[in-house]
C-alpha cells in the first residue's frame, strides 16, 4: 500500500495508466481553480427543504412502487400484502442516503419492509418497532442491522418491546468492512455492501417456507462469508449542511472509507482504475483468505456519483485479480447497491459461496433494486 | 391517580426542568469530547416525556415510567435514546406492583444492567455506567442489608451518584464516543455520568417532596467508593 506522499505526483502523472481516475496536469490545475471560486457556495441539488428530503423521498416511492406502502406517521416502508401469510419476516433499516439500501430491496424474494432514518442517522426504536409489528405473520421476524451503535442499540431496544408483545425475532448483525476495526460510529467493523447478499440470501429462504431459525441460519453464513472495502475520489454532500462532510483535495483520494463521509484508513494520491482496485481487492482477498478454487461472488458498488462506466472499469480488474488469486467468480454484480449520496468512488465486496448460497442468490427477486428471474 | 404513580409524574417534570436547566451545562460537556448534542436531545426528550406522561388519564406508576421511557427512546434518538429510554421502558417491568422500597431496588438494578448490557459498558469506561453503578449498590445495600428508611437510602445513592461523575473525570474514555479521543479523553468529565446525576438528584428531591419530608443529610465524609469487581456479579 502506498503511504501518502510516497510517489511525487509527476511521476504518477507520467506512468502509461490510461485511466479516468488520473487528470492531465492542466485540467487538475483548472478544476483546482474552479473548486476555489466555488467554496462556499451552495450545492446545488433537487431538494425543496432538507428537513423534508427523507419524507418527500418516501412518497416518492411509494408512488414509484405500488408494491409497497408507507406505514401511517412513520418512515417505515413495507410490501403492500405485508405481514405474509406463513412467512418469515425480513427486515432492514438504517440511515438514508444510501439509496437504493434498503427501501428499495423491498419485494418478493428479499425485504418486507425497512425502516429510513434521516440521513446518515439511525431510525429511532419506535420506526423499528413500528417494522417489526407490521412484518410478522406470527413466524417471526429477521432482523439485518448494519454494525453501527445506533442501528444496533435501537434495533436491540424495538425488539425487546415487541418481544414483550410475543413476537419472535432473530438478528443478524453485518459487518464486513475490512477496512477498520472501530470507526467513529462504531465499536467492530462497520456493516456495508455485503448486507444486499444477506438480503438476498434470508429473503430467497423466506420465501422458500424456512422457518426463522434456518433464515438466520443463512444469513450469518453470508455475514462469515463476505468482505468489503470502499474508496472515494469526493466528500458527499449532505442536505443539511449542503457543502462536502470532508476536505478532500482534488489530488488525493480517500481508502478504507465507510459510507457516511467518515474516515477511511488511508489519504493517498490520486490512483489509476486498476491501482485503486487492486488496493481494495488485495485488502478484502486478505482477510477472508479464501482456499484456491473457491467460488466467489463480487460486488463492485457505486458509491452514488460514479458512472457506471467507470464501476465496469473497476470491475474488469477485479476479475483479472479473483483469477489471478486461484479463484473462481460465480456470479459479478455492477452497479450502484448501496450508495453514499453523491459521492464519488466505489466499494468491492467478494462472498465465498456455496451450493446453498448459491440456490438462494440465483432465486427469484423482484425488487426496485434488485431483480433476479 | 395512585399516590405513587402522582409522585412519578412529578418527577418526571422535575427531571424535564432540570435538564432544561442544565442543557447547555451538558452541551458544553459533550463538546469537549463528543459531538455537542447532549444538551439538546436530552432537553427536547425530556420536555416531550413530561408532556406525554401529563397527558395520562389515571395511571398507575409502570404506566407512567414506560409513557416516559417510549417518548424519551423517540425523541431523543441515536444511542441515548435507548440507554436512557429504551432501558427505563424494560425496568418498568419491575414496577407492576407500584413503587415500594423492594421494587425500587429491583428496579434500579434491571436499569443498571440493561445500560450495561445496551451500551456493552463497564465501570471505569468513563459513561453513565460509573455514575449508575456505585449508585444502584449503595441503593441495594441501604435497603436490604442496613433497613434504611427509602428516601435517606436514595440519598446515599445521590452521593455515591456524585462520587462516581467525579470518578469519569481522570479515567480514560473506552466507551462512546469520547473514546476515539484516546488518552485526550482524560481529564474531560462525562456528560452522560453528569445527566444521570441530575435525573437521581430530582427523583430524590421528588421523593422528599412526596413523603412531605427533607433531603436527609447523608455523611458525606464517607462517600461510597465504585467497586468495579462487583459490577460484574
Amino acid at each position: 500500500m502506498l503511504p501518502p506522499d510516497s510517489a511525487p505526483r509527476t511521476d504518477m502523472r507520467r506512468s502509461n495508466h490510461r485511466s479516468v481516475f488520473v487528470l492531465p496536469d492542466i485540467l487538475a490545475q483548472l478544476t483546482f481553480s474552479l473548486s476555489q471560486t466555488i467554496v462556499n457556495m451552495v450545492m446545488k441539488k433537487l431538494i425543496n427543504d432538507s428537513d423534508d428530503v427523507v419524507d418527500e423521498m418516501l412518497d416518492g416511492m411509494t408512488a414509484a412502487y405500488p408494491d409497497m406502502r408507507r406505514l401511517p406517521d412513520t418512515q417505515v416502508l413495507v410490501r403492500d400484502d405485508a405481514p405474509v401469510d406463513g412467512k418469515v419476516g425480513v427486515v432492514s433499516g438504517g440511515g438514508s442516503g444510501h439509496e437504493p439500501t434498503h427501501g428499495g430491496y423491498i419485494g418478493d424474494g428479499m425485504l418486507d419492509g425497512a425502516a429510513a432514518g434521516d440521513v446518515f442517522s439511525s431510525p429511532t426504536a419506535d420506526e423499528f418497532e413500528a417494522l417489526l409489528d407490521a412484518t410478522d405473520s406470527g413466524e417471526g421476524v429477521l432482523a439485518v442491522i448494519k454494525n453501527y451503535e445506533g442501528d444496533v442499540m435501537n434495533f436491540e431496544t424495538a425488539i425487546e418491546m415487541v418481544e414483550m408483545e410475543g413476537t419472535d425475532v432473530a438478528t443478524v448483525v453485518v459487518n464486513d468492512d475490512v477496512a477498520v476495526e472501530d470507526s467513529l460510529y462504531t465499536s467492530g467493523r462497520r456493516g456495508v455492501c455485503g448486507t444486499i447478499l444477506v438480503h438476498k440470501a434470508a429473503g430467497a429462504k423466506a420465501a422458500e417456507g424456512a422457518d426463522l431459525d434456518e433464515v438466520q441460519r443463512v444469513a450469518q453464513k453470508v455475514v462469515d462469508n463476505v468482505g468489503t472495502m470502499g474508496m472515494a475520489l469526493t466528500s458527499c454532500v449532505t442536505p443539511e449542511k449542503g457543502e462536502a462532510t470532508f476536505d478532500l483535495p482534488d489530488d488525493e483520494i480517500e481508502l478504507g472509507i465507510g459510507i457516511h463521509g467518515e474516515p477511511g484508513t488511508e489519504r493517498t494520491d490520486v490512483m489509476s482504475a486498476d491501482e485503486i482496485t487492486e488496493e481494495l481487492t488485495e485488502s478484502v482477498l486478505d482477510d477472508l483468505d479464501l482456499d484456491e478454487g473457491q467460488e466467489v461472488v463480487t460486488i463492485v458498488n457505486g458509491m452514488g456519483g460514479t458512472p457506471l462506466m467507470e464501476l465496469f472499469v473497476v470491475n474488469r480488474k477485479l476479475q483479472e485479480l479473483i483469477g489471478d488469486h486461484g479463484l473462481e467468480t460465480w456470479d459479478a454484480w455492477v452497479g450502484d447497491y448501496m450508495t453514499s449520496l453523491d459521492m464519488e468512488g466505489a466499494s468491492i465486496t467478494v462472498c465465498a459461496v456455496d451450493e446453498e448460497l448459491k440456490e438462494l442468490l440465483d432465486a427469484p427477486a423482484d425488487t426496485p433494486g434488485l431483480t433476479v428471474q | 391517580m395512585s399516590g405513587d404513580a402522582a409522585a412519578v409524574v412529578a418527577a418526571v417534570e422535575a427531571v424535564a426542568e432540570r435538564i432544561q436547566a442544565e442543557r447547555s451545562h451538558l452541551t458544553d460537556l459533550d463538546s469537549a469530547i463528543g459531538d455537542a448534542d447532549h444538551g439538546g436531545n436530552m432537553a427536547r426528550g425530556w420536555a416531550e416525556a413530561a408532556d406525554a406522561v401529563a397527558d395520562l388519564e389515571d395511571p398507575d406508576a409502570q404506566t407512567v415510567v414506560k409513557t416516559a421511557g417510549k417518548t424519551v427512546l423517540s425523541e431523543v434518538g441515536g444511542a441515548s435514546g435507548p440507554l436512557y429510554g429504551g432501558s427505563l421502558v424494560f425496568a418498568s417491568q419491575e414496577l407492576e406492583d407500584g413503587v415500594t422500597p423492594e421494587t425500587a431496588v429491583a428496579f434500579a438494578e434491571t436499569y443498571l444492567e440493561k445500560v450495561q448490557d445496551r451500551g456493552d459498558a463497564s465501570v471505569g469506561d468513563q459513561t453513565m455506567v460509573d455514575a449508575l453503578t456505585p449508585a444502584v449498590h449503595t441503593f441495594k445495600k441501604s435497603i436490604e442489608t442496613d433497613d434504611l428508611p427509602p428516601l435517606e437510602a436514595l440519598a446515599k445513592a445521590v452521593a455515591a451518584a456524585e462520587a462516581g461523575v467525579q470518578f469519569t473525570v481522570p479515567i480514560r474514555a473506552s466507551k462512546g464516543r469520547a473514546s476515539y479521543l484516546g488518552w485526550r479523553s482524560v481529564g474531560h468529565q462525562d456528560p452522560g455520568a453528569t445527566s444521570t446525576l441530575y435525573i437521581m438528584e430530582e427523583l430524590l428531591e421528588t421523593a422528599a417532596d412526596h413523603l412531605d419530608s427533607e433531603v436527609p443529610d447523608v455523611d458525606a465524609s464517607s462517600p461510597t467508593i465504585p467497586d468495579a469487581e462487583a459490577a460484574g456479579e
